[in-house]
């Protein structure tokens, strides 16, 4: 448990986030903000990944931030789409993203990039101006020659 | 004669394409819906044609240059996102700004509301058949993005904030101009009200079509007017106030039916309470400077002094050379703004550089989006326009 900035930030292990929010949610955090993640890559902490729970309490106007961290290799964690159902999109968007996979959801595929997309757009180790997957584009000319200057 | 009726009616479902270049999805939607007859059975959104990796972008553009950015992602309600954004990085930096700013900024995102609300209750209107009321909303809607360009000088992208403060303080006699089209937008509202209330295709058209329950509304993560359409209580203006919101007056609409009707009154009602607040701000408005004392190394000196002394000049580069200047702490913070969309988040994770380590955007708009589908099914095809609107999905905030 940290604090910065008047926020409370608390650090899990990944495996355990299903039962820690369940709990939370039954103690009233009803509302799941948003879900994130962050490649800790080059600025340092407990794992490579950590994925950030912005959680909710209509009734009391707490929020709550969780953060659950994962290795590098095989970077996985329980779905928490059972007890949200906007962690659907949300989780979707981090697979994309991040590449982070999301045990037991019902439909992980891409959501903002191409099915055919290569690579994690939002890691530490992708260039930002892209792996050139551009200059690949199939070229169609549709029969109209250009003139050679 | 005989051979008509022996022959097996074709029952087969059939597969249509929504979008994405569809009038109606005011951006680039595309739906894949399952139709049995004219009911929609299963309908499939897929998002991400306006992706332009806004996120990645912030990664590498300091905290003021990011503001740009801001400014493209909701691009009905622009000067919500740069407070927020603003917010955002004045929380994890820990600068207080000045009360002039908070209530500048309050009026300004007070006034985006109202133009977003026109905007959506127009377009809601004009994908239903009613074109009057679009234009009498659209045309105000121009009026009030005058007042942007008085103040901001330029209509849509704005970048009025900086972090700790304002661009600019906004011009002598901005209130008398102000004034004059908030009387207007009164006047407007009562007139689209009128046309739309007890209009019989209006209530045919829009009244229990798409119900969403409380249960759903919490468990979709729906926030903003879509909530309170559905009788959630929860404004982040008033539970958590931000930007001096506590000093201001107003109530909180309402309505529990949940339905495409619902969200349109509650909009016509927020439209309302933030002519007050509009009007409060701008009653109540302090003095003092509109930004903080730039000896912090965020903000840049007011463009008088970079041009006519040196010393300006010198500290204008010293804030925007990148080996100088912003030193955040190492930390992170979310921000929660009520857009007019619903609940605008920034989360800021900083590693002590001057750009920021992760920007993330949390969009209203993706998470009111996600319940489409189970809104549309079992409505017809013709309903799908009246949700869409009612959902005010904004391409460019939902993808990023």
């Amino acid at each position: 448990m940290t604090e910065f900035a008047g926020e409370q930030i608390l650090h899990v292990r990944g495996p355990d986030i299903l039962t820690l929010l369940t709990k939370l949610k039954a103690d009233g955090f009803n509302f799941l903000a948003d879900l994130t993640a962050i490649d800790n890559l080059t600025l340092g902490g407990y794992e490579r990944f950590a994925v950030s729970y912005h959680l909710l309490c209509h009734e009391t106007v707490e929020r709550l931030t969780v953060k659950a961290y994962i290795p590098e290799e095989k970077p996985s964690l329980p779905s928490v789409e059972s007890l949200w159902k906007t962690a659907d999109w949300q989780e979707r968007e981090v697979f994309d993203l991040y590449g982070i996979k999301f045990e037991g959801h019902p439909n992980l595929i891409r959501i903002m990039n191409p099915d055919d997309f290569e690579g994690y757009p939002l890691r530490k180790d992708y260039p930002r101006l892209g792996r050139k997957e551009r200059s690949d584009f199939p070229v169609v000319d549709r029969g109209i020659q250009k003139k050679k200057s | 004669m005989t051979r008509v009726t022996e022959l097996p009616l074709e029952t087969d479902k059939m597969v249509l394409n929504f979008g994405p270049q569809h009038p109606s999805t005011h951006g680039t939607l595309r739906i894949i819906m399952e139709l049995d007859g004219e009911t929609v059975t299963k309908a499939t959104p897929e998002i991400g044609y306006l992706h332009s990796g806004f996120e990645k972008l912030g990664e590498d553009l300091d905290f003021n240059q990011y503001i740009t950015i801001t400014d493209r992602m909701n691009y009905l309600s622009p000067l919500c996102n740069n407070v927020a954004y603003a917010l955002a990085a004045e929380k994890l930096i820990g600068i207080e700004v000045s009360k002039r700013t908070e209530y500048i900024r309050v009026l300004m995102c007070e006034l985006s509301r109202i133009a977003d609300h026109l905007l959506n209750v127009g377009m809601l209107a004009v994908d239903l058949g009613a074109l009057t009321a679009f234009l009498y909303g659209f045309k105000l809607r121009e009026d009030i993005y005058d007042l942007f360009e008085i103040a901001t000088g330029t209509r849509l992208t704005t970048s009025y904030t900086l972090v700790g403060g304002l661009m600019r303080d906004i011009p002598v006699g901005y209130d008398k101009a102000v004034l004059k089209v908030l009387d207007e937008v009164d006047e407007v509202a009562n007139d689209i009200e009128t046309l739309l209330n007890k209009n019989r295709i209006w209530q045919d058209r829009t009244k229990k079509i798409g119900i969403i329950s409380k249960e759903d509304a919490i468990s979709y993560g729906i926030s903003g007017p879509m909530a309170r359409a559905s009788g959630i209580e929860w404004d982040i203006r008033v539970n958590e106030p931000y930007s001096s919101y506590e000093d201001f007056e107003f109530d909180v609409a309402i309505a529990l039916n949940g339905d495409v009707f619902d969200r349109y009154l509650v909009r016509m009602e927020e439209i309302r309470q933030s002519i007050k607040i509009c009007r409060q701000s701008l009653e109540k408005m302090p003095s003092g400077d509109v930004i903080v004392d730039p000896g912090l190394g965020y903000s840049l000196p007011p463009k008088d002094e970079v041009y006519n002394s040196i010393e300006g000049l010198i500290y204008h580069f010293e804030v925007t050379m990148p080996n100088r200047g912003m030193t955040p702490p190492v930390g992170e913070a979310y921000v929660p703004t009520e857009s007019p969309n619903g609940e605008l988040g920034f989360y800021i994770v900083s590693d002590g550089n001057r750009t920021p380590y992760r920007v993330r955007t949390r969009p209203p708009s993706l998470m009111n989006y996600s319940i489409f589908s189970k809104l549309i099914e079992g409505h017809m095809l013709s309903d799908a326009p009246a949700i869409i609107g009612s959902i005010n999905v904004i391409a460019g905030e939902l993808d990023r």
